[in-house]
């Protein structure tokens, strides 16, 4: 008897507050919007009275997985992305009921190249990181393809350290290493004539221009870039690739190599003259607007000038913003939930 | 080998030198005595590896332990400054009615502003004024509401107050950022360093111990951070997991063991145990995701989800640590209730279940140590989230504690690496206290026979 009322006891403890209809946004999504969507979350809840949203770091596609799963409370609201939402993936949503999907533009993240202070500033090419980090490399006479054969930066040119090559950076589930292998290699890649060649046979080409090598020069450091910042403080030799957020908050410590004569600073990012940036997006699911209470709220906080804008709380936090121009096209369109059509 | 081989030679010398049953050995020749030293050395340098190897792992112990404790210990303690805050009526409560729900609208975040600006009249530009914002949190205006309401005679008067400070600004005291860099390489200007250190000569600055890191829920100032909600929601995930695991595990036990027919089905149901017990955390995630999320509908990120999942988890181990305990009780126990009448339900439940119940315990809490520290299948039912509400219960969205140090490590501002080995330090406590009780456990109801 004492055993059932302690047992009894216990269950009370655990599930009073039971379920009722939702009043809590759900947001999934991108690790890169993580740390923004979170600030303008906690504002939000701070300053509303509503209650903070959920959110779950979940990646760019395992984000839009679940958000295009159908309408309805158990699925998410509102997905971040570090890449703007695929045909396919439109067509997933739309296939599952969602037909109305409000694309909201956050800002610009920059992806680094960088190292210890105490090591001496790098000033790359994207041709000279591609022949480090590809698998398959135009060889020296320009022919053919080889396996890459370069094991220190001075053997790709002679103005290079001669230091070996060795670069951290995020494995192939992250959005940072699909920005990286998109706006570098890729873009890289069709420059030697070796490789223009064999633009037709488009499984071979597609393999060279994405290939990262796998003898070790590459390290898969991990999704967690406090680690690379750490790693790269212990060992000077090496580079690290992630956002711009991690160098701005450890400049004391790092510094980022220039990439074609630019360096990545706040203003050669928002100016674009830092050629490795990208756009992040959020996602809205506008059948939820009205029956989740506060989405619409939402918006307006992260669309506002004192979240998204150019001293926002988010800028503070390593975000890019974009200039007031556009902020104003994003924030109409947002508010007034203009559905994306592709 | 080396062992047995000189024991071979000592027998052999021993043979030869007695060369008949008649002749005694004789234990003196220096050949016999040249074999029991080399085995004496066998001894010492066996014990010689056993210490060694106790002595890496210890190494490794301290190695770790050192790690965490020198980066974290700093986390429990936090930078407040010292402002003469001018509680002012016309902002807190401009038509005096002393109403707690007006005050408690009232914009004390402004009160701070000007206490700032007072403390540093000569800053006028906006940007430097934003700066000299950033050295007090925005959490301290929740600090300044609670003041008021708990004494609202406050209202009109000046006092100097201690205001919980910003992160970066807090990195400053505690010697994380050095003045010495450039100044373009660090997070504060040397203005912000010259408003430090104005402060600090007049005594304005300390640390205290932080409170808020043991109460609070997450939140993205890292000033404000705390892991009370992950706790909390670990308690209800553990809660849910002990629910549903132990019943289930010393049942499923007692009857393998105790009443089972031994035939193919319960060895493929004991194969499949054992089986179960290795198998990756991730899988129950999945099998948590498929058939509780989309076959059930329960709540996403919910701590029931999660202590379902985990309870999946657990149940290998309980089940596998009850059976080694009931095993371990004698037979003759068993006979002894027989032979005096008892039916085998009463065999079990009043003598043989008492008897193992200290094994089964040691078991469980080791399963649900366990459970504790996984964040794996976790990801799959939603529960790696940034939740800043204390869950108030175990259907309400929450976190767990590792879930809580995985988000910190991950998070670009520099004070979350403090947090992030203060929250291991804290995981490691409760991990130690659930392995001392079982300890505790055992000790006390040990049984020997």
């Amino acid at each position: 008897m004492k055993k059932t009322l302690a047992v009894a006891a216990l269950m009370s403890v655990a599930f009073v507050g039971a379920a009722q209809a939702r009043d809590q946004i759900r947001i999934v999504g991108s690790s890169t919007v993580f740390p923004f969507a979170t600030a303008v979350a906690e504002e939000f809840g701070k300053t509303t009275s509503f209650k903070t949203p959920v959110i779950e770091s979940t990646g760019s596609g395992g984000g839009l997985k679940l958000f295009c799963a159908g309408v309805g409370e158990q699925h998410p609201d509102i997905t971040n992305a570090s890449r703007r939402i695929k045909k396919s993936e439109v067509e997933t949503c739309a296939k599952n009921g969602i037909n109305e999907i409000t694309e909201v533009k956050v800002g610009y993240d920059g992806i680094v190249l960088s190292n210890s202070k105490d090591a001496p500033r790098l000033d790359l090419t994207k041709e000279q990181i591609f022949l480090a980090l590809a698998k398959t490399v135009p060889s020296k006479d320009g022919k053919s393809l080889i396996d890459n054969p370069y094991s220190t930066w001075a053997e790709i040119d002679p103005s290079l350290p001669d230091v070996k090559i060795e670069v951290l950076g995020p494995p192939p589930t992250s959005g940072t290493r699909d920005a990286f292998t998109e706006l570098v290699l890729e873009e890289a890649c069709d420059s030697f004539e070796a490789i223009k060649a064999i633009k037709d046979n488009k499984d071979q080409h597609g393999a060279v221009c994405k290939g990262v090598r796998e003898d070790g020069a590459y390290v898969e450091a991990g999704e967690n870039d406090n680690l690379i910042v750490q790693k790269l403080e212990a060992n000077h030799d090496a580079l690290g690739i992630f956002g711009f957020s991690f160098l701005d908050q450890n400049g004391d410590k790092l510094q980022g190599s220039l990439i074609a004569g630019v360096e990545p600073t706040f203003e050669a990012i928002s100016a674009g003259d830092y050629p490795v940036s990208r756009s992040l997006y959020f996602y809205v699911k506008n059948a939820h607007v009205g029956t989740i209470p506060g989405i619409k709220e939402y918006l307006t906080e992260f669309t506002s000038d004192k979240a998204f804008g150019g001293e926002g709380y988010l800028a503070d936090r390593g975000l890019i913003p974009m200039d007031a121009t556009e902020r104003e096209a994003v924030r109409n369109a947002a508010l007034n939930l203009a559905p994306l059509s592709m | 080998m080396t062992d047995m081989a000189s024991l071979m030679e000592d027998r052999a010398a021993a043979k030869v030198i007695s060369g008949n049953l008649h002749t005694p050995v004789d234990w003196d020749s220096p050949k016999i005595a040249r074999n029991i030293k080399k085995r004496y050395a066998a001894e010492r340098r066996f014990k010689i590896y056993g210490l060694s190897a106790i002595a890496i792992a210890l190494m490794a112990l301290l190695v770790l332990g050192y790690s965490i404790v020198s980066k974290g210990y700093s986390a429990f303690f936090q930078t407040y400054v010292q402002l003469e805050i001018h509680f002012d009526p016309a902002e807190i409560d401009p038509d005096g009615t002393g109403d707690p729900a007006v005050i408690g609208r009232a914009n004390f975040d402004s009160l701070v502003k000007e206490a700032l600006r007072n403390r540093f009249p000569d800053v006028t530009d906006r940007r430097e004024r934003r700066d000299l914002y950033d050295i007090v949190s925005g959490g301290a205006s929740y600090d300044l509401r609670e003041r008021v309401l708990d004494n609202p005679s406050l209202i009109g008067q000046t006092r100097k107050i201690w205001l919980i400070s910003g992160d970066d600004f807090d990195m400053l005291n505690k010697g994380y950022i050095s003045a010495d860099t450039d100044e373009g390489d660090r997070r504060l200007n040397d203005q912000e360093i010259g408003w430090y250190n104005a402060l600090t000569s007049d005594g304005a600055v300390e640390k205290q111990f932080h409170t808020r890191f043991f109460t609070n829920g997450d939140s993205r100032e890292p000033e404000l951070a705390g892991i009370w909600g992950a706790a909390v929601g670990s308690f209800y995930t553990l809660v849910v997991t002990l629910l549903l695991s132990f019943p289930i595990g010393v049942l499923a036990a007692i009857y393998l063991e105790e009443f089972a027919p031994k035939n193919r089905f319960t060895t493929i149901v004991e194969v499949n145990i054992n089986n179960l017990a290795a198998v990756p955390s991730i899988v129950f995630g999945l099998l948590g995701l498929e058939v509780y999320l989309n076959v059930m509908h329960l709540p996403r990120s919910a701590p029931v989800v999660g202590g379902l999942t985990l309870a999946l988890m657990t149940l290998p181990t309980i089940i596998i640590a009850s059976r080694a305990a009931i095993k371990a009780v004698p037979p003759s126990i068993r006979q002894a209730a027989l032979g005096l009448g008892a039916s085998p339900v009463q065999t079990v439940t009043h003598h043989v279940l008492p008897l193992a119940m200290p094994g089964i315990l040691t078991g469980t809490i080791i399963g649900m140590a366990q459970a504790l520290g996984e964040t794996a299948p976790l990801l799959m039912i939603g529960m790696v989230a940034f939740i800043v509400d204390v869950p108030g219960g175990a259907l309400d969205p929450a976190t767990v504690l590792p879930v809580q140090i995985y988000l910190w490590a991950d998070s670009p501002e520099r004070a979350f690496v403090e947090k992030t080995s203060a929250a291991i330090m804290v995981l490691l406590g409760f991990l130690i206290l659930m392995n001392g009780f079982a300890v505790y456990l055992r000790k006390k109801f040990e049984r020997k026979w």
